[in-house]
């Protein structure tokens, strides 16, 4: 029986290997706040959560969640309690596995409404803490925290933010050709008649975007909604309050349409009309750079599409103009942002969300660079990049009426669905009635 | 993005807590089937097969009977709903379209590649260079469908005329030709087919490959009394080549059908089930988890499982067969 030695050995390293295991869960350390330091006095408020841990999950990753790190670097080394925070590029999807297994994060940055509202209703969100609520309540506006609040009840702040309604454009042509930046949407289309004329195409616009494809050309649709039927019936659109096919809504799409399906205005050095549902976003716009095309609506962020080298500022290569409004006297504002839930209510947790609510924390951000935050306190001197600094003003002017990003706010089979695959098939030719016939049967 | 120990040192404990966990299991079962009586095989059989029983219940056996059961529910799996998923699937003129495109693949696909793969194989047999040949044409299977469709959808990109020159290779032929690029990947009705030729593109060198040994292994004797017959190479291919290999035929037609019903990295890649595009496969991801409807894509996917049923069903047979056959 020679072969039984080998086998019983093998047998007993499992067994240690086991015992070990168990071990290692064991143990802890103890550690203590800095908040007695004079450069902490800001933190004073966060005391007691010194040697905790707090785990936030969010689709922010590389160097954008490095910076994160860095911005709440200071909080740490104060207070004594450590983030740990994890990124992931398939967020939408792995958050529900997460907390369907158990595994919830401790603070998870949410982009949707609509998910947010869902894990409402399954119970697993915990209302935000008083401390919260009353930092977001002075530093937001009501416009953003109505995104976060479900039957009455705030559940958490914004964080980051984008506003989507800019036009992109290059400053050097305009000046060249002696072209004026439209303020209202008749001087909008008298320029893009204007550049018509002279054989460029004004317009261009790409909406393929991987599993998202027509995304951008849903924001369209909730920008040119804002402007042509105001934000009322804009709420009453997201909330199916009024059908998807709605007179209303059908002519917002047709105003879409004398731009988007305007074989004049587009697709300016891609193609034609129906190119557009098959160029990327990332490269939807530039044309603008080598003044093939004059014009690309499109969010704030886009300033990170250019190519490498080019300039983004007022006297740049390109900048951006507020989309204009129909009626100049109202500005209505198309954005999107995250916001902090929490799917725990030990007071660490609580105070890492009240934290990042706080002013302290949007400045802290900001100074890093490559940030918008509605955050009413944020100092406009801390923000660097020009286009940044744009958002971040139109944010904050009190004459802004700020709606979140309609397809966020819809339920994923339409906001993440058919309202995207019913603008791709609207660019490539389908009838307005007929797409939003469709999308409005998809609505459960 | 660097390797960052501090990040993914979590990820790698878990994973040694695995193998511990793994060699400790599988070390107390030889511990305990060694205090068994070595005459009780049976104990022993049950002692090995435990293991792989237990895996194969939480893994394949309850996601399938709550697959099932969700695709009775509504899109959170809070509430039944009856049957209102199947008659979305059925009803809905865009999945009628999806379900039109899925039956294109699986006819198109199997048939088409087999066939390739078939003809080629008949054709190098015994040529010179054939090791060159087929490993030309084998190439592709070493690609990932997502690397197949990044490749082909260059092959389709479309550059407008005035936008300069052409980025795609067929657009670029098309102009040599003398004629006008085209937007092929929104060419209704055209695009599902020029989706399904990457398909074809990737299956045919497996099936060359397999069907290539079969030929290799019909047995000189038949082949040379079929010469003293006197066939032609038509009737030596139909009537000799092709019976021979019939179970080989099989087993490459019955693999690639199910890797086609399944197809949905190709899609996913190229067009994103846009433009009439959409097979089940990949409406099923969509809605299962973008659209975050965990009704209709289980619904999706239980229609998947019951089409693949009946071949795995059929191979299964086949093989027994074959087995008794050769007892």
């Amino acid at each position: 029986m020679a072969s039984r030695t080998p086998r019983r050995l093998l047998a007993l390293t499992g067994v240690i290997g086991l015992a070990l295991t168990a071990a290692a869960c064991g143990g802890g350390t103890t550690a203590k706040d800095n908040l007695d330091k004079p450069e902490c006095v800001a933190f004073k408020d966060y005391s007691g959560i010194a040697g905790k841990t707090v785990s936030i999950y969010a689709s922010i990753r590389d160097t954008e969640a490095d910076l994160l790190r860095q911005s709440w670097k200071e909080f740490e080394n104060c207070t004594g309690a450590k983030i740990s925070y994890e990124g992931t590029g398939e967020f939408e999807t792995q958050i529900n596995v997460r907390v369907d297994g158990g595994r919830a994060p401790d603070i998870a940055f949410i982009p949707q409404p609509g998910l947010i509202e869902k894990f409402v209703n399954s119970g697993k969100l915990k209302a935000a803490s008083d401390k919260t609520k009353t930092t977001a309540t002075a530093n937001y506006s009501p416009d953003w925290l109505k995104y976060a609040t479900f039957n009455g009840t705030l559940y958490g702040a914004p964080l980051g933010s984008n506003v989507k309604s800019f036009v992109w454009y290059s400053p050097k042509t305009f000046k060249d050709k002696g072209w004026k930046i439209p303020e209202t949407w008749d001087e909008l289309i008298a320029l893009s008649n204007t550049i018509a004329a002279t054989g460029t195409k004004p317009w261009c616009a790409g909406i393929e975007s991987g599993v998202a494809t027509g995304w951008p050309a849903t924001d369209w649709i909730e920008d040119v909604l804002l402007r042509d039927q105001g934000p009322d019936v804009y709420d009453q659109w997201v909330t199916h309050k009024i059908p998807f096919n709605d007179p209303k809504i059908v002519s917002a799409t047709e105003r879409v349409g004398t731009i988007l399906k305007n074989a004049n205005y587009v697709n300016g050095g891609i193609g034609d009309v129906k190119s557009i549902a098959t160029t990327s976003f990332q490269e939807g716009g530039l044309p603008v750079v080598s003044g093939k095309c004059a014009m690309h609506r499109q969010a704030s962020f886009y300033a990170n599409q250019w190519p490498q080298g080019t300039k983004v500022a007022e006297d740049g290569d390109v900048f951006a103009f507020y989309f204009p409004a129909i009626d100049p006297s109202k500005k209505p504002v198309l954005g999107a942002g995250e916001f902090t839930v929490t799917f725990a209510d030990r007071p660490e947790v609580q105070a890492v969300q009240a934290y990042l609510a706080s002013e302290h924390h949007a400045n802290s951000r900001a100074k890093l660079g490559n940030w918008v935050s509605a955050n009413k306190k944020l100092d406009l001197t801390n923000v660097a990049n020009p286009i940044d600094k744009k958002s971040v003003e139109i944010l904050q002017d009190t004459k802004t009426v700020f709606r979140f990003d309609g397809s966020d706010l819809m339920p994923s089979g339409v906001g993440a669905g058919s309202f995207w695959k019913g603008m791709t098939d609207w660019i490539t030719g389908k009838s307005t009635k007929e797409t939003l016939d469709f999308i409005e049967s998809s609505w459960k | 993005m660097s390797f960052d120990m501090a990040v993914e040192g979590p990820k790698l404990m878990m994973l040694v807590y695995g193998i511990i966990a793994f060699l400790g299991i599988i070390g107390l079962l030889l511990l305990a089937l060694d205090r068994v009586s070595t005459r009780k095989d049976r104990w022993i059989a049950l002692g090995f097969l435990a293991p792989a029983g237990v895996l194969l219940v939480i893994g394949l056996i309850i996601p399938l009977f709550r697959t099932i059961l969700f695709s009775f529910m509504n899109a959170d799996s809070t509430r039944f709903v009856g049957l209102e998923n199947y008659l979305w699937m059925f009803t809905r003129p865009e999945n009628q379209e999806v379900l039109f495109n899925t039956l294109l693949w699986v006819v198109l696909v199997p048939s088409l590649a087999t066939s390739v793969g078939l003809l080629y194989a008949v054709l190098v047999d015994r040529a010179k260079l054939e090791g060159l040949a087929k490993s030309l044409i084998f190439m592709p299977m070493a690609i990932s469908f997502v690397g197949a469709g990044i490749i082909w959808k260059f092959v389709y990109a479309y550059r407008s005329e005035e936008a300069g020159e052409q980025l795609g290779l067929l657009n670029q032929m098309m102009v040599w030709l003398g004629g006008a690029p085209q937007n092929w990947l929104l060419t209704e009705g055209l695009n599902t087919l020029l989706l399904v030729v990457v398909m074809i593109w990737i299956q045919a060198g497996f099936a060359m490959v397999v069907l290539s040994a079969a030929i290799k292994a019909i047995p000189g004797e038949i082949v040379e009394a079929a010469r003293i017959d006197g066939v032609t190479a038509w009737q030596m291919f139909w009537r000799v080549t092709v019976p021979s290999i019939r179970p080989a035929l099989l087993v490459v037609l019955v693999t690639i059908s199910i890797a086609t019903l399944k197809a949905f990295d190709i899609v996913r890649t190229m067009t994103n089930g846009n433009f009439k595009t959409g097979v089940l496969a990949f409406e099923m991801y969509n809605q299962a988890f973008v659209a975050l409807d965990n009704g209709t894509g289980s619904a999706l996917a239980v229609f998947i499982f019951v089409l693949v049923t009946p071949i795995v069903f059929y191979q299964v047979r086949q093989i027994r067969r074959r087995r008794q056959e050769a007892m």
